[in-house]
């Protein structure tokens, strides 16, 4: 298996990982996930990455701003995700 | 078909679809001794119950008096009188216990200061049969009931050693002679293609909201058990009965919380005209569900939409000020903010009509069986098949399913699933051979899709669909627009032949998987609007412009739909059960449905 491939089915299951059980939580993943995960640091891939492995309702206390997360690099892909227009 | 190969299991009973239906049937099948396999295309704890964040209803009289009976009333008005009395009756009866033993489980419920289990009042919770004060019959687990639920149910399922499939996408039933035998999914992570054989097999995969354009569940939320059933031959029930939220953004489907209405929040068309004084004049704005939806589908209609597409109505916060917004609708502001790009303090949020709940699904009776109409008979089992949950009509909800009374169905249904299997499946009995042909139509349809070189994308037609949904079988309703848009659907579901799936492989072929999900929404868009043209009535959340009134002398009765493979439905009809499980409780008759 090529290098090209193992990116495209590694796309493919992070696609399949912005599955969530809300609605605003697919909304705002799959889109960071299409428009700004390619054009990523390693670091931010790899946040985004660990965020997927979250539970619903924590993503979604951080995406409101009701709570803050502890790792500055998972702030930091939940400010790209809640980015208005991006 | 010899180029796929199957992955054989055998299991007393398997589950697929593991929400808060599908967990409670698992770990009560475990707890019991059978080996059970639950197959799910998400992780548990992110199916679409983790949303559920209002409550799980209960007359567990903590914080004054209460009766099973009088939610029975609240249920069965509530449901226009299209609900099943039995079927209310067991589940209403039942729900305490239900509650006490979530609470035994681990399931950390808010409490009041004596200990017990906190209970608030819910939209059409009332007591003394409707001629009492409100009800405070709903217990929640913080704004997390949802959440809290699904992972109790799942740590004790693990616990009671169930096998979980994860991420495996449940493609079609193994039909045998009317018979279920079991489910072929694919292992999305393998591509791998698995043949599970079972003495029953329980559906649980929740409702069919991605078939309209705006609606509020998650983008997992396609039906597929609808899918699988309607072509096992099967048919499914009252799909023409789908509830609308009135404040979904524009555009993402995500809730505006009733509050903001409750707290000041005015509609207003494109002239800047505060309608809701016209369609309800003292409700206003605070009208119910079913009315404020409706009102804003006419102002639409009639032209005073806002926007480009003049195809949606403001919701204006900006005269609370800032203060109010912040200390009364926490999270209003970062919600439009991010989803609708909206600073609420100067600017009025995009909103419209949003599918929120489906109170049609496959026809069981209180066991969680699957029934068809055959030969006459209107109960008729369907043997080796169980249907909870959303995905299932049993029915308790009728034409209209009243809040915190979803949680209540999926944990009392699924529960009995499991109790009935129990006792009429034993464990480790051994499996008759599959017949040669068996998987034979996942395998084709797997095949067949895999392989499409149409000119259309999977989106492109699902967005299609959508659009018809919406436009044509949401709210307002007559029998024109609804056979423009029957018309309309059958040119969408012609056009699925020239459907194109760009990624030929099977390991994490989403794309794929995408369009069998589009298949499973297709058939039940067609059953929907097909059965909303059929139902010259208004009945809960069916409401036709040309048939004003409710009509029990001719449609106090539930619609049956069959789909075929081109898309061409036929209809029928199942009695509404006009009658109560035992004597503790007398049938409530029909009256008018009035708050």
């Amino acid at each position: 298996m090529n290098q090209e491939v193992t990116s495209a089915t590694n796309l493919s299951r992070m696609r399949w990982h912005c599955r969530r059980g809300m609605r605003e939580l697919d909304v705002l993943l799959t889109r960071y996930l299409e428009t700004t995960y390619n054009q990523s640091t390693p670091i931010q891939q790899q946040a985004f990455a660990d965020l997927l492995d979250l539970q619903d309702p924590v993503i979604m206390a951080y995406v409101i701003g009701k709570e803050t997360p502890v790792r500055p690099e998972i702030a930091d892909v939940i400010r790209q995700l809640t980015r208005v227009g991006s | 078909m010899s180029a796929y190969e199957f992955v054989d299991h055998s299991y007393d009973v398997v589950v697929v679809g593991a929400g808060g239906a599908g967990l409670r049937a698992t770990f009560g099948l475990a707890n019991s001794g059978l080996s059970v396999a639950c197959v799910t295309k998400v992780f548990p704890t992110r199916s679409h119950t983790v949303a559920a964040q209002g409550g799980i209803s209960a007359a567990l009289g903590n914080m004054g008096q209460d009766d099973w009976r009088w939610h029975m009333y609240d249920t069965i008005k509530g449901s226009d009188w299209l609900g099943d009395q039995d079927a209310i009756e067991f589940m209403c009866k039942e729900a305490p216990a239900a509650i006490l033993e979530l609470e035994h489980y681990g399931l950390p419920f808010s409490r009041t200061e004596e200990g017990k289990i906190y209970q608030r009042p819910f939209g059409g919770m009332t007591t003394q049969y409707g001629t009492g004060p409100a009800a405070q019959r709903t217990c929640a687990a913080a704004d997390r009931t949802g959440h809290a639920m699904l992972h109790t149910l799942y740590q004790q399922a693990l616990k009671h050693e169930a096998q979980f499939f994860i991420e495996y996408f449940a493609v079609d039933l193994i039909m045998e002679n009317g018979e279920c035998r079991g489910v072929v999914a694919v292992d999305m992570a393998t591509g791998k293609i698995h043949r599970f054989r079972a003495h029953m097999v329980v559906l649980a995969t929740g409702g069919y909201g991605r078939a309209y354009f705006s609606c509020t569940s998650a983008h997992t939320c396609t039906g597929d058990g609808g899918g699988m059933v309607l072509r096992a031959g099967l048919p499914m029930q009252d799909m023409e009965f789908v509830q609308f939220h009135p404040t979904g953004i524009y555009g993402s489907g995500c809730l505006i919380t009733e509050g903001a209405r409750g707290e000041g929040g005015i509609l207003r068309n494109s002239k800047g005209e505060a309608f809701m004084e016209r369609y309800a004049p003292s409700a206003k704005n605070l009208a119910s569900r079913d009315v404020v939806s409706r009102a804003m589908t006419i102002e639409i209609r009639e032209g005073r939409g806002v926007g480009a597409e003049q195809d949606h109505i403001f919701l204006h916060l900006e005269h609370l000020g800032a203060k109010v917004l912040q200390e009364k609708l926490p999270g209003i502001s970062e919600t439009a903010k991010i989803f609708a790009g909206v600073d609420v303090t100067k600017q009025p949020i995009p909103v419209l009509p949003t599918v929120h709940y489906n109170m049609g699904g496959i026809p069981t009776n209180i066991h969680g069986e699957v029934v068809t109409l055959k030969d006459g008979n209107p109960d008729s089992v369907v043997p080796g098949l169980m249907a909870v949950g959303e995905a299932a009509c049993v029915s308790v909800h009728g034409a209209n399913r009243l809040g915190s009374n979803s949680l209540l169905d999926l944990v009392i249904f699924g529960r009995e699933a499991a109790r009935h299997c129990a006792e009429v499946v034993k464990p480790g009995r051994r499996h008759k051979p599959l017949a040669a042909d068996a998987g034979d139509l996942a395998i084709s349809r797997i095949d067949r899709y895999r392989n499409a070189k149409g000119e259309l994308k999977t989106s492109k037609i699902r967005l299609d669909m959508q659009r018809v949904m919406q436009n044509h079988a949401a709210v307002f309703r007559t029998g024109e627009s609804l056979q423009e848009g029957v018309d309309k659907l059958d040119k969408v579901i012609d056009s699925f032949g020239s459907v194109n799936v760009s990624d030929r492989g099977l390991v994490w072929n989403t794309d794929l998987i995408e369009t069998l999900e589009l298949d499973n929404l297709l058939g039940q868009a067609a059953a929907t609007i097909s059965s909303a043209l059929n139902r010259k009535e208004s009945r809960g959340a069916h409401a036709r412009e040309d048939f004003p009134n409710r009509d029990d002398a001719n449609w106090m009765k539930h619609t049956l739909s069959w789909v075929d493979a081109r898309g061409k439905v036929s209809l029928d009809t199942r009695p509404v059960h006009m009658y109560t499980l035992t004597d503790d409780v007398e049938v409530v008759p029909p009256k008018a449905r009035v708050y």
